[in-house]
């Protein structure tokens, strides 16, 4: 049993912290993983794509390629369809509602897709779309965007809901700990 | 036990086991974790270099004294590094000395995408290249029982790819080494004329030795299976043979410098077809096919870029990949951060249209539209010798509109010598230190203005108004570049003037910034003139209705209520 999740954002979204939440969990269940991702420059506000790959048996490649992503975890509308190819045909994707403009956009030189719904449809039927800006702010922190995906996709697992509330215990700062949890179970009770 | 790492944690940890006690590095993507990591080990001295020849010199300098001593660094660093590197092949080591490069196929963070292999053959230095994080840890552990052995540095070639992965590491403990004895050695270690010709011949013997022997390391190994195509491979291309080429036969190179030929030979004739896939240049197929074995290589792969899977499979024509396209949709390139305090000086700069040369860090986003302030990104210290360059072929009417741009860790890594050239050769260009107070594109590291060291404790300062004049120049002053006025007011003045100036612009980073400010928002008095659209702040879009400002973005710098024609743009409290 296999299964590829390429989590999409924009640079500061905590792409990273989802990766490695999912890490710790497979790790926790006692499988095989490994996880690709982006720092430098690409975290400044640009696309971001983290990779994890989760396995009963040995990994390779630490990276997703196109046509193989079981779930597309998109934290952002535009991302998720940029990051469309990675999906495998029927795969499942998970997407904040959310629309951050990208520069092109801000400047006027290009305009936002308004149909990235039926875009995103063309590559798979599976789609869940969430408002995880509104969970976030009633969870008390805009930050918490990632958990609150992580919680939404959380319903499509098995792992226990303990196990996914101890890994933020041990992967998020102490501080934010609280705030994190409630996030995470406003995503996974949509 | 088995831990979750980063392949940059996981080099880390090797030097942890192999016990090392001395690292000086330069921040760097994708190498910087390295020092990160390790300078979480109460064990290992971890510094901070102002650049990667000082950082390899005092490496040096700590292996020659008999401490197990490592340098980490970015391809681009190892040719600021190159001098001490080229001799430190000569001179051998102590107690042992290894080198991380990490190279940056597909340009993630960086200007280039060279290879530093070359530098492994061209020196005359091993070099060992892992394919995941387990070996990330493993080979550093190796790279220093070789070094000893062999009296040697080498050098330890990772990748974007290899340092930003995660897997399994099985994490052992510390094996503490004494220090060796130090003994003076003139001839093993003053490279004057005549006892460089004799460590040349020294260097040579032991390369061929170090080459003999490698056909037996179990670092380069065959895993047979159908023999009818055979592929040579290392590092992290290794990971993609084995999923799109699942049934060849492999020869996995865990040493690229020398090359293992008994071993490459033997592994060549047990298989019907060979094939080398490495990425970027061809240096283990040129290497095969001098020993005049037919290999097929860059025919059907490329030196571009990083590899992959897919890209694998269809070389190899050994799987078909479906999958949706996205269409043509905006790019979304990475940006100044909002509150970032370079923002209001590339207002400015874009505003009086002047003739800007950049340098390496967050500011070379400064290039990007709507500020696209920036001219020139050649190399770390770059902007202010290229200054130095231009008012040269153009003259001192030309300097008047020109100006170099450079960060504080920038201008102490390298640009402090371009500005003594500029006073020395009389340059009267406009030198702007964008002062951040930490190394920002690479994740915030200390360096020496910051005031403290790698380890967070308290380092002593340096000041650059102090340290500008002491160099030479005469016109310094400082600005906040949130006062725009102010800021714009300066750059005119110090262009103006036929001398060279500098403009130290101060404020620290807003990742870093923890005041607490009141955020921003437009009014009903927006008249979508889009003047603060010019800022490029993604934190502010426009709408038909005028300009919005998102809240949750908003870091309160200001900058958008004061290029505000009509008083739109006001504080709100938080």
């Amino acid at each position: 049993m296999k299964t590829d999740i390429l989590i999409a954002g924009v640079g500061g979204q905590g792409t990273l912290l989802a990766s490695v939440l999912l890490g710790d969990i497979a790790i926790t269940e006692g499988k095989e993983v490994k996880l690709s991702e982006v720092h430098g420059m690409a975290q400044r506000g640009g696309s971001v794509v983290t990779h994890v790959r989760i396995s009963d048996g040995p990994i390779a490649s630490p990276v997703i390629d196109n046509g193989q992503a079981d779930i597309l975890l998109s934290f952002e509308m535009l991302e998720a369809l940029r990051s469309l190819p990675f999906l495998k045909k029927d795969g499942m994707i998970f997407v904040n509602e959310q629309k951050i403009m990208p520069m092109p956009v801000i400047t006027g030189a290009r305009s936002y897709p308004e149909d990235i719904r039926e875009r995103l449809e063309q590559g798979t039927k599976n789609i869940k779309y969430i408002d995880a800006a509104s969970l976030a702010r009633e969870a008390g922190n805009m930050r918490t965007i990632n958990t609150v995906m992580l919680g939404a996709l959380s319903g499509s697992m098995d792992t226990p809901v303990d196990t996914w509330l101890k890994a933020i215990e041990k992967c998020v700062k102490p501080a934010f700990v609280d705030v994190n949890k409630k996030a995470f179970m406003l995503g996974r009770n949509i | 036990m088995k831990k979750i790492m980063l392949g940059n944690e996981a080099f880390a940890q090797g030097a942890y086991e192999a016990g090392v006690g001395f690292i000086s590095s330069y921040p760097g993507t994708p190498s910087t974790e390295i020092s990160e990591y390790a300078a979480g080990f109460d064990e290992i001295d971890v510094q901070w270099a102002p650049n990667e020849k000082v950082a390899l010199e005092s490496a040096v300098g700590a292996s020659v004294a008999g401490m197990r001593s490592m340098s980490c660094m970015k391809h681009v660093g190892l040719n600021v590094a190159a001098d001490p590197l080229f001799t430190s092949s000569y001179i051998g080591v102590n107690a042992g000395l290894v080198v991380i490069v990490a190279d940056d196929p597909g340009c993630y963070s960086s200007q280039n995408e060279q290879d530093s292999r070359y530098y492994a053959m061209a020196a005359g230095i091993p070099m060992l290249e892992p394919s995941d994080s387990t070996e990330a840890r493993d080979f550093v552990i190796r790279a220093f029982e070789l070094s000893e052995k062999y009296d040697t540095p080498v050098i330890i070639r990772s990748n974007t790819r290899l340092g930003h992965s995660r897997g399994l590491v099985e994490a052992g403990t510390r094996k503490e080494v004494p220090l060796f004895e130090y003994k003076k050695e003139m001839a093993k270690r003053v490279m004057m004329p005549a006892m460089a010709v004799n460590a040349h011949k020294v260097l040579e013997k032991r390369i061929n030795t170090i080459k003999e022997d490698s056909s037996s390391f179990d670092i380069n190994r065959i895993e047979y299976a159908d023999r009818k195509i055979g592929i040579i491979t290392s590092g992290v291309a290794y990971q993609y043979v084995k999923e799109a080429v699942p049934d060849a036969s492999v020869l996995k190179l865990g040493m690229v410098y020398p090359l293992p030929e008994k071993l490459i030979r033997e592994f060549a004739s047990s298989v019907e077809k060979l094939y080398i896939v490495e990425e970027l240049e061809p240096i283990i197929e040129n290497a095969v096919k001098a020993m005049g074995i037919g290999a097929v290589g860059k025919e059907i792969l490329t030196i571009q870029g990083e590899y992959s899977t897919n890209l694998l499979k269809k070389a190899f024509g050994t799987g078909k990949v479906e999958f949706t396209g996205s269409g043509d949709i905006p790019q979304r390139p990475p940006i100044m951060c909002p509150g970032c305090p370079h923002r209001g000086v590339y207002y400015v700069l874009s505003k009086n249209r002047y003739t800007v040369t950049g340098d390496i860090g967050c500011y070379t986003l400064g290039a990007l539209a709507p500020l696209s302030s920036v001219d020139t990104c050649l190399c770390m210290g770059a902007s202010i010798s290229m200054a130095g360059g231009m008012e040269k072929a153009r003259g001192k009417e030309f300097a008047r509109k020109l100006v170099a741009v450079i960060g504080d860790s920038t201008f102490l890594h390298s640009g402090m010598t371009g500005l003594l050239n500029l006073v020395y050769n009389g340059s009267t260009a406009t030198v702007m230190i964008l002062d951040n107070s930490t190394t920002g594109m690479t994740g915030h590291q200390d360096n020496p203005a910051t005031g403290k060291d790698a380890k967070g404790n308290p380092a002593p300062a340096v000041d650059l108004e102090t340290l500008v004049r002491a160099i030479g120049v005469k016109r310094v002053r400082t600005v906040d570049p949130f006062d725009l006025e102010g800021m714009e007011k300066a750059v005119k003045e110090e262009t103006a003037k036929e001398e060279l100036s500098v403009i130290i612009s101060r404020h620290p980073c807003a990742l870093i910034d923890r005041t607490r400010k009141n955020k921003y928002a437009s009014s009903e008095k927006c008249r979508n003139c889009g003047m603060c659209m010019k800022l490029g702040c993604p934190a502010i879009t426009r709408t038909e209705k005028g300009v919005v400002i998102d809240q949750s973005m908003c870091q309160g710098c200001g900058l958008c209520s004061k290029v505000c024609p009509f008083g739109a743009i006001g504080e709100v409290e938080r």
